[in-house]
């Protein structure tokens, strides 16, 4: 699918594009509205390189059963997501500025009958694993050689759900599934270290028999690798435990409990968009 | 009134085999109560459609979504306690928000779970799911109507509760009535009063007329097998020159079919209504579900009373 002939140009494509995600995300949210910067931008990556590298999910195919499927989890991180699908034609560029607006289309959490592009409805934690499931078993049922792609938190870990999921998973040998761990170790109050800290997070997909890789989730070199492993994972569904940094991208924010889900003030808002360019301006 | 009596649950689960038989994306999802909720019979028939999804039902609603979005038609099953209650919110979030096409089957429903006592007596289930946009639904009234309601169901798009009883009740349908959602039934003419009832009450309020008809007293029997969408107009015209309503069903007055026929009554206005429920209470064991029906006022009886108190 992509047009690059050589793996070089392919990463520097993809680590740009990484960066147009996170511009978007910045114009979504905008000035003085509250929105999940921190939980978007350590995913741009990663959203990045399944958009324009590994999903292949277009407008024209999005009605079709026959295609890869991507699964966003953890809905509040959804931004990132409309990125990637603004991108890719599924909406005009104008409905960026109207994200969380009774007139836009861009809901403040992933809503299917909202948003063209979006596969299901999440946000409410815990419960994208068990959707991936059920797509993963439907096309195993019919047959269709593609995988489901789901984005979790680490902080949503948490959730009973995921387990009961993750069993099932390994059970039905789902070989299908490619579940990734957006590792960047804060949720909305602080620090899970400090908080409520949930270690071992591989160790704990493997003791349920999934297939574990974990990668540096900002270098896109070893998200390109870890997705095509995972294609060759069989009779075992397949994690990526990405370690990231919350707020990636954005000098202020990174690593700062304060931006789960913050308004950028004018000042802010400039600098982190100063901060996207100078990093644009490496990759174009 | 001696009447033939047959299994809902049973009935049910012969009705999901043929209708797997038709259509092949019928699949079932079942939380290890197979034998109870008779999906057991489907895996039997269709061990590559069914899938047990292990004591997990959040998981089990949740995948429900997923394998509709796949195209596929899951059914669910749980006690209806567990499927609604330990499920709620994937119900809501992953189901009757993007109105998937998913069937969740809440069986052993009521008391007719008698021994197992209130943790597993559903006494909510119907307030619980009668609460979230996109959501149908159904209490079959005997073997004959579940069936229809499961033909019914699997052509409908959209989510649907279908709660079904543990027990063997009377059969009051025949085998070729008719049944459609949002269609309400008379099951008795009469002219002094109305009751509204579905599942077993509805056996208990024909009860009930057959009495008060020896003693003069003309009463309407209707079964409300949809509680939701409630047909609104329909129980309006069947008010229509009563003196008195009754609406009677095996779950707390509150949120179920009482509370959906006292909104049209209360909008429409002019004719007093009461109950026959349960009461701000959860159940308990018993030695068996007469008993505990009757423990509960769940009775010809008690229909009998409250009718006599708008004399």
């Amino acid at each position: 699918m992509d047009p690059h002939t050589n793996r070089d140009s392919l990463m520097l494509y993809l680590k740009h594009q990484g960066n147009i995600v996170r511009k978007r995300i910045v114009e979504m949210l905008g000035i003085d509205h509250a929105g999940h910067l921190g939980g978007s931008c350590s995913i741009a990556d990663i959203v990045a390189c399944l958009y324009f590298y590994k999903l292949g999910i277009t407008p024209n195919n999005f009605n079709s059963n026959n295609r890869n499927r991507f699964i966003m989890s953890k809905g509040h991180s959804v931004l990132a997501q409309y990125a990637a699908l603004g991108e890719l034609g599924f909406f005009p560029e104008e409905e960026y500025k109207k994200t969380k607006t009774l007139n836009g289309k861009l809901q403040g959490h992933p809503d299917m009958r909202k948003t063209p592009g979006i596969e299901a409805n999440t946000g409410s934690l815990g419960q994208g694993l068990s959707i991936a499931c059920g797509l993963a078993i439907s096309m195993k049922l019919d047959a269709i050689s593609h995988k489901v792609y789901v984005v979790m938190g680490d902080g949503e870990l948490g959730e009973g759900e995921i387990w009961e999921a993750a069993m099932a998973a390994s059970y039905y040998k789902l070989d299908n599934i490619v579940g990734i761990v957006d590792k960047n170790g804060l949720t909305s109050t602080g620090f899970m270290k400090e908080r409520f800290d949930i270690p071992n997070i591989d160790d704990k997909f493997k003791s349920f028999g999934w297939t574990v890789l974990e990668i540096d989730g900002h270098d896109i070199s070893q998200i390109v690798d870890a997705l095509d492993k995972a294609d060759l994972v069989s009779g075992a569904p397949c994690a990526i435990i990405a370690n990231t940094i919350k707020g990636k991208g954005i000098s202020f924010a990174e690593s700062n409990p304060s931006f789960h889900n913050a308004a950028l003030n004018q000042e802010m808002y400039f600098q982190a968009m100063q901060d996207i360019d100078l990093l644009l301006k490496e990759t174009r | 009134m001696d009447m033939a009596k047959a299994s809902i649950r049973k009935a049910y689960g012969e009705a999901l085999v043929q209708m797997g038989e038709r259509d092949k994306n019928l699949v079932v999802l079942e939380a290890d109560l197979g034998k109870s909720t008779m999906s057991y019979m489907f895996e039997k028939r269709f061990p590559e459609r069914f899938f047990e999804m292990g004591i997990a039902e959040q998981n089990m609603a949740a995948t429900a979504a997923g394998l509709s979005l796949g195209g596929k038609i899951p059914f669910i099953h749980s006690f209806a306690m567990f499927v609604t209650g330990r499920s709620c919110e994937q119900i809501r979030q992953s189901i009757c928000l993007p109105n998937l096409n998913v069937k969740i089957c809440g069986s052993s429903s009521g008391l007719s779970d008698f021994g197992d006592g209130s943790t597993h007596q559903a006494l909510e289930d119907i307030a619980l799911m009668r609460a979230f946009p996109n959501m149908t639904i159904l209490v079959p009234v005997d073997a004959n109507q579940v069936v229809k309601m499961v033909e019914t169901i699997v052509t409908y798009k959209g989510p649907v509760y279908l709660r079904i009883n543990r027990s063997e009740l009377p059969v009051l349908t025949g085998k070729d009535d008719n049944f459609q959602i949002g269609k309400t039934y008379v099951m008795r003419e009469g002219t002094d009063f109305v009751v509204f009832a579905n599942g077993i009450m509805v056996g208990q309020a024909l009860e009930a007329a057959g009495i008060l008809d020896s003693q003069g007293i003309s009463v309407c029997v209707v079964n409300v097998p949809t509680v939701k969408p409630l047909n609104g107009e329909e129980i309006f015209l069947h008010t229509h020159g009563k003196k008195g309503v009754v609406v009677t069903e095996e779950h707390n007055a509150i949120g179920g079919l009482c509370s959906a026929v006292a909104d049209v009554l209360a909008y429409r206005g002019g004719i007093p209504m009461r109950t026959v429920a349960i009461n701000e209470n959860f159940g308990t064991s018993a030695e068996n579900y007469e008993v505990l029906l009757q423990y509960f006022d769940l009775t010809a009886e008690n229909i009998i009373k409250v009718i006599k108190s708008f004399v």
